[in-house]
C-alpha cells in the first residue's frame, strides 16, 4: 500500500534526526503525514472512524431477513433476550441475534459432564461448590423469564423462543413512522467511568474498600480488635469517583404507551394475556426501533399511576375496583405537559378484561378522542373473563361509540375470551391492533 | 477514537526501549488508540479491524454488543491487532502507572506477533490496509450484485474454518531438502510399517542399508535401493501407486477447491464470486494463528508486563495497586480456565526447567524423585528456552510438552466435574481428577480444532461434491449441518442446482445397557443435499 510506505518513509526520516522522544513529538504535533495514513486505512481526517457509517439499523435487517426468505433461504436473524437478574427486580434487554452455521465438533454427545480447570486444596472426588440447577424465574410472569447469558454461541435454542416468534411466525406491518433519523451529535451522559480523586459524584462503597485495602497493607488495621477508624490514613488517592461519560444516543421518534388494567377481576388469565401481549409488542419495539422508541407504562384500577419500567408494569398486580378514564386521562396529561406530540409518534396499547365500572363509558371516550388526535394509532385488547359471557362493557361502549369504525385508521379493538388465548391468538391480536391499510 | 496524547506516548517508547533492553523484538513503529465502549462494541465483531468489509452479521452482533453493554459494562484494558504499524486500543481515564504496566503487555502480544512462526504469512504486509482494499473491493461488487454478495460472503463463512492453514503454513518456509522422497516415505512410514508390519528392527535394518547405498554412491541409491526391495516385495510398486493417487486426490482444503473446481463459479459471469471468496479465506487465514495461540500469546504478554514492570522503577509507590491488578488477571481460578494465568506458568515452568537443566535426557532419565527436585545445573539457559519457545510453538504444543505431573502438582491444578446433586437440586463441582494427563486432555479438548473435512475427489464431478468428514471422536453440531451444506451447494451449483452434495460424516449413538451402563456407537453416515432439501442415510 503506498500510503503506508510515505508513513514509513517519512517516520524514517525524522527518526534519523534524533533519539525516539523527539519522534514522538512529531509524531503528534504535524499530523499531515499521519493524516495520510489515517486516510489510507479508512479513518476521515478527524479519526473518525468509517466504520460508524455502515452500521444498518435493526429495521434493515429485518428487512434484509425478509427478503432471504424470497431468495429460498432460510430466515437467520432471531430475536434474544439478555436477563441481569438481581434482588429485586430483573433487567431484560432485547437484542437481535444470529448464528453463523460452520461443521463444528459437538462435545455434548459423549461428555456427560462438563468439564473445566481449577486449582488449590481438595481431595480427588471432594464437592467444592454448587449452584442452583434452575436458575430462578421472575414471579408471576406469563411467557416465563428467559434465562441469563448471552455470551459466546448461542446455540441454546430456548432462550430464543420469544425471538423466533417474532421473526419467523409473524410479521408485523411497519408502523407509520415521522422523521426516523440516527443521532451523531446527541449524547448521552452516564455517571459510569470511574476516576480516581476526582469526579462527580463521590463513589462511597468503592473508596471505603480502597481506603481499607490501603490501611490494612499500612498496618493500621487490626485483624483481632474493633476497626479504630480514627487511626486510619484517608489517601486522596483512594477517592473513588464516578464521572461523566459520553455515550452517542439516539433521538427518540416515538413514545409508547403501554396500560393495563390490574384490579381484582383481572386476576389470572386475563392478566396473563394482557401482559403477555404486551410484552411481545415491547420486544418487539424494542427489537425493531432499538433505541428510537420511549416506552411509558401505566397502571390502573379506580386510578391510575405510571410505573418506571416494564418489570414493574409485567408483575404488578392490586385487587381493587375498575375505572378506565383514569389511564386515558393520564395518558393525555402527560402528552400534553411533556409536549411530546411534536417530535413523536404516539402509540397507545390498552390491555383490560372489559370491565369498567362506569357502564356508559362517557368519560373513557372522551379522552380516547383526545388521545387519537395525537396518537397514530391506540390499541385496545380485550381479554374476557370465562364468565363474562358474550360482549364486555368496553367493547359495548367503544362499539357504539362509532370511533371504531369511523376512525379505524387511528383506533383499534381485539376481543377474545383469555383462557382461550394462546401464543398464536395474541399475535394475532398484534397484527389486528397494527394493522395498516395498504 | 483518537490517537493517545504525547505525554502517554513518550511513556509507551519509553516502555519499549526497555522492552527491547530485555530482549523483545519488534518494529519501532506503533499506533496507539484511546476509543469509547461504543467503538469497542463496534470493532469487536470485526476482529478489531476497522477496515474489516461489513457485513450484516457484524452489525447484528454491535447491536447485541449494545445491548449487553447496557446490563453488563465492562472495559478491556487493551486490544492489540497485528498489523503493520501495530495497533492497539485502550480505554481512556488509566493512569500512568497503569498505562506502564499495559503497554508492557501489549509490547509482549506485538513482539509475539512478529516473532512467532505460526504468524509468518502475515509478516510480509499489512493487513489493515488489505482489509481496506477487500472492503472497498466488496462495496464496489455491491454496488453491482447487490445483496448477491452478502449470500456468497455468508456461504464462504460457513467453509471458512475448512482452510488448510498449517498447509499453506508449511510451504512458506519448508526446507526443501528436509523430507526424503515420497517413495521413500511411503516405503517406511506406510509400507514396512503399517502394511507389511515389520519389526522396527527391521526398519532401522533398512534405514541403514539405504543410508550406506547414499554414502557409496548418492545419485543413484535410491534406484538400487528399491530395485532390491522389487525382488522382496513385488506388490510394493502398485501399492506405492495406489497410495499416491489417494494422496493426491484427498484434497484438505476444501474452501480453495470449490473455489478453484466448483462449475457454478467457473462461469465467467461468476467470476466475481471467487475475489470474495478469496477475501474470506484470507481474513480466515489471517486470524487462523490467532486462535491457535490464545494461551501462550496471553502467558507471554502477561510474563513480560509482570517482569518488565517489577523492574521498572516507575512502579515505586503502586506496588500493590500493581499486586491487586496483575493478580486479577493471571490468577489462577478455583474454578474455570483463564488462559493468562496457565499460559503465565507454563512461560514460568519451562524457564526454571530450562534454567535448571531439566530439559535434557540426562534428568528424564532420573528416576528418584529426591535427585529430581534436587536436580540444578544452573544454566543460564532460561531466557533462551522462552524466546525460542515462543518463536516456536502454539498453544497445543505448549500444553502437550509442558503440562506434566510436576507442573499440575507444583500449582495444585486439578480438572473440576459438574454433576447434577437430584437431592438438593443443585449443581455440583468437585475435583474430578489431579493427574496431568486427565487436565492435559481438559485443556486440549477445550481447544480451537476445526474438523477434518476432506474433498473426494473420485466420488466428485460436475453433478456432485463429495465431502468426507474424517471422524476424530468427536461428531459434527448437527444444527448446523443442514444450513452448512446449503451453502457449499449454493458454491457449486447455484441458487437453483441439479446435482448434489454429498457429506460424509460419523454419528455418535448412545446406548445404555439394562445395567444403566453406556455405551457409544459410532455410525457412518450420509447427509445429502440436492435443491436445499436435505436426506440422511446410514451407510
Amino acid at each position: 500500500m503506498s500510503e503506508n510506505h510515505i508513513f514509513s518513509k517519512e517516520y524514517r526520516e525524522i527518526e534519523q534526526e534524533g533519539n525516539h522522544e523527539i519522534v514522538t513529538e512529531h509524531r503528534i504535533n504535524d499530523d499531515s503525514h499521519i493524516n495520510q495514513f489515517m486516510n489510507a486505512i479508512g479513518f476521515t481526517k478527524s479519526f473518525k472512524p468509517d466504520f460508524h457509517n455502515f452500521l444498518k439499523t435493526i429495521e434493515d435487517l429485518i428487512h434484509r431477513d425478509e427478503q432471504r426468505e424470497k431468495d429460498g433461504f432460510p430466515r437467520r436473524i432471531r430475536l434474544g433476550r439478555i436477563v441481569k437478574p438481581s434482588k429485586n427486580t430483573q433487567k431484560v434487554v432485547v437484542v437481535p441475534t444470529t448464528t453463523e452455521p460452520k461443521f463444528y465438533h459437538d462435545d455434548s454427545v459423549t461428555d456427560d459432564e462438563q468439564e473445566t480447570g481449577g486449582t488449590g486444596e481438595g481431595e480427588e472426588g471432594e464437592v467444592i461448590g454448587e449452584s442452583p440447577a434452575q436458575p430462578e424465574e421472575g414471579e408471576g410472569e406469563g411467557q416465563g423469564a428467559g434465562q441469563g447469558g448471552g455470551e459466546g454461541h448461542d446455540i441454546v435454542g430456548d432462550a430464543f423462543d420469544l425471538g423466533r416468534v417474532l421473526t419467523q411466525k409473524f410479521r408485523l406491518p411497519n408502523l407509520k413512522v415521522k422523521g426516523r433519523k440516527r443521532s451523531f451529535t446527541k449524547y448521552k451522559y452516564d455517571l459510569t467511568d470511574k476516576n480516581r480523586r476526582t469526579g462527580q459524584l463521590l463513589d462511597k462503597k468503592a473508596t471505603l474498600r480502597k481506603i481499607i485495602q490501603t490501611n490494612i497493607l499500612l498496618g493500621n488495621l487490626n485483624e483481632a480488635g474493633e476497626p479504630e477508624p480514627e487511626k486510619m490514613i484517608l489517601n486522596p488517592q483512594d477517592e473513588i469517583y464516578r464521572i461523566l461519560s459520553a455515550e452517542k444516543d439516539f433521538e427518540s421518534q416515538a413514545v409508547v404507551f403501554f396500560l393495563r388494567d390490574y384490579s381484582g377481576s383481572m386476576q389470572g388469565k386475563p392478566t396473563e394475556a394482557v401482559t403477555s401481549q404486551h410484552l411481545l409488542i415491547y420486544s418487539w419495539l424494542m427489537y425493531q426501533y432499538n433505541e428510537n422508541v420511549q416506552t411509558r407504562f401505566i397502571l390502573h384500577d379506580q386510578s391510575a399511576k405510571e410505573v418506571k419500567d416494564f418489570y414493574t408494569y409485567h408483575n404488578s398486580s392490586v385487587a381493587g375496583g375498575t375505572n378506565v378514564y383514569p389511564a386515558f386521562e393520564l395518558v393525555n396529561k402527560i402528552i400534553e405537559e411533556e409536549r411530546l406530540y411534536i417530535d413523536n409518534n404516539i402509540y397507545v396499547f390498552y390491555g383490560t378484561d372489559g370491565d369498567d365500572w362506569d357502564s356508559d363509558g362517557q368519560r373513557a371516550l372522551a379522552e380516547t378522542e383526545k388521545i387519537i388526535t395525537h396518537a397514530n394509532r391506540m390499541g385496545i385488547t380485550v381479554a374476557r373473563n370465562t364468565w363474562t359471557g358474550g360482549v364486555t362493557t368496553v367493547e359495548r361502549y367503544f362499539e357504539q361509540s362509532g370511533l371504531l369504525k369511523n376512525k379505524s385508521d387511528l383506533i383499534k379493538l381485539d376481543a377474545f375470551s383469555a383462557a382461550e388465548a394462546d401464543e398464536a391468538r395474541l399475535i394475532d391480536g398484534i397484527k389486528k391492533l397494527v394493522e395498516q391499510k395498504a | 477514537m483518537k490517537i493517545i496524547d504525547q505525554h502517554t506516548k513518550n511513556i509507551m517508547e519509553d516502555c519499549k526501549i526497555r522492552a527491547k533492553d530485555a530482549g523483545l523484538r519488534f518494529d519501532d513503529e506503533s499506533l496507539e488508540y484511546i476509543v469509547t465502549n461504543q467503538d469497542m462494541i463496534e470493532l469487536s465483531p470485526k476482529g478489531m479491524i476497522p477496515t474489516m468489509y461489513d457485513y450484516w452479521v457484524n452489525d447484528v452482533e454491535t447491536l447485541k454488543g449494545k445491548g449487553q453493554y447496557k446490563l453488563y459494562p465492562n472495559n478491556p484494558y487493551e486490544t492489540v491487532i497485528n498489523s503493520r504499524p501495530a495497533i492497539s486500543y485502550y480505554n481512556d481515564n488509566n493512569p500512568d502507572w497503569l498505562n506502564i504496566m499495559i503497554f508492557y503487555h501489549v509490547i509482549g502480544h506485538i513482539d509475539f506477533f512478529q516473532n512467532n512462526v505460526l504468524f509468518e504469512h502475515t509478516w510480509n504486509d499489512d493487513f489493515v490496509g488489505r482489509a481496506l482494499a477487500d472492503k472497498r473491493h466488496i462495496n464496489q461488487l455491491r454496488s453491482k450484485y447487490g445483496r448477491w454478495v452478502d449470500y456468497v460472503i455468508e456461504f464462504s463463512r460457513a467453509i471458512d474454518n475448512l482452510t488448510a492453514y498449517f498447509t499453506e503454513l508449511s510451504i512458506g518456509n519448508f526446507p526443501e531438502n528436509m523430507e526424503p522422497g515420497e517413495k521413500l516415505q511411503y516405503y517406511f512410514d506406510e509400507f514396512l510399517l503399517k502394511e507389511a508390519g515389520a519389526p522396527i528392527s527391521k526398519i532401522y535394518s533398512e534405514i541403514e542399508r539405504y543410508n550406506k547405498l547414499v554414502e557409496s554412491n548418492e545419485l543413484v541409491a535410491e534406484s538400487m535401493f528399491f530395485s532390491d526391495i522389487k525382488i522382496k516385495h513385488p506388490e510394493f510398486e502398485s501399492r506405492y501407486r495406489r497410495y499416491r493417487d489417494i494422496q493426491k486426490e484427498r484434497h484438505n482444503d476444501v474452501m480453495e477447491f470449490i473455489r478453484d473446481n466448483s462449475p457454478f463459479l467457473k462461469r465467467d459471469e461468476n467470476q466475481w464470486m471467487k475475489a470474495v471468496m478469496n477475501v474470506v479465506r484470507d481474513t480466515s487465514l489471517y486470524f487462523a494463528p490467532q486462535i491457535r495461540t490464545k494461551t501462550i500469546n496471553e502467558g507471554w504478554a502477561s510474563y513480560w508486563h509482570d517482569t518488565l514492570f517489577r523492574n521498572d522503577d516507575r512502579i515505586k509507590g503502586h506496588e500493590s495497586e500493581y499486586a491487586v491488578i496483575n493478580s486479577k488477571v493471571t490468577s489462577i481460578s478455583r474454578v474455570g480456565y483463564n488462559p493468562y494465568a496457565i499460559g503465565l506458568r507454563l512461560i514460568q515452568y519451562v524457564e526454571s526447567l530450562a534454567e535448571s537443566g531439566k530439559l535434557s535426557r540426562e534428568y528424564q532419565l532420573i528416576k528418584n524423585s529426591i535427585k529430581r527436585d534436587d536436580f540444578n545445573k544452573n544454566t543460564g539457559k532460561g531466557k533462551s528456552a522462552i524466546f525460542d519457545m515462543r518463536s516456536n510453538f502454539s498453544d497445543f504444543m505448549l500444553i502437550n510438552t509442558f503440562v506434566d505431573q510436576d507442573f499440575v502438582d507444583l500449582h495444585k491444578l486439578f480438572v473440576v466435574g459438574e454433576r447434577i446433586n437430584q437431592q438438593r437440586g443443585t449443581i455440583e463441582y468437585y475435583v474430578k481428577s489431579r493427574k496431568s494427563e486427565d487436565y492435559k486432555q481438559m485443556l486440549i479438548s477445550n481447544m480451537y480444532h476445526p474438523p477434518f473435512v476432506t474433498v473426494d475427489i473420485q466420488n466428485t464431478d460436475d453433478n456432485k461434491l463429495y465431502l468426507k468428514h474424517h471422524f476424530e471422536g468427536k461428531q459434527l453440531y448437527k444444527p448446523y449441518i443442514n444450513d452448512t451444506l446449503m451453502g457449499i451447494e449454493y458454491l457449486w451449483f447455484g441458487n437453483h442446482s441439479t446435482g448434489e452434495v454429498i457429506l460424509e460424516t460419523t454419528d455418535i449413538v448412545k446406548r445404555k445397557g439394562s445395567d444403566n451402563s453406556v455405551s457409544y456407537e459410532y455410525k457412518p453416515i450420509l447427509y445429502i443435499i440436492s435443491n436445499k432439501k436435505v436426506s440422511k442415510r446410514y451407510l
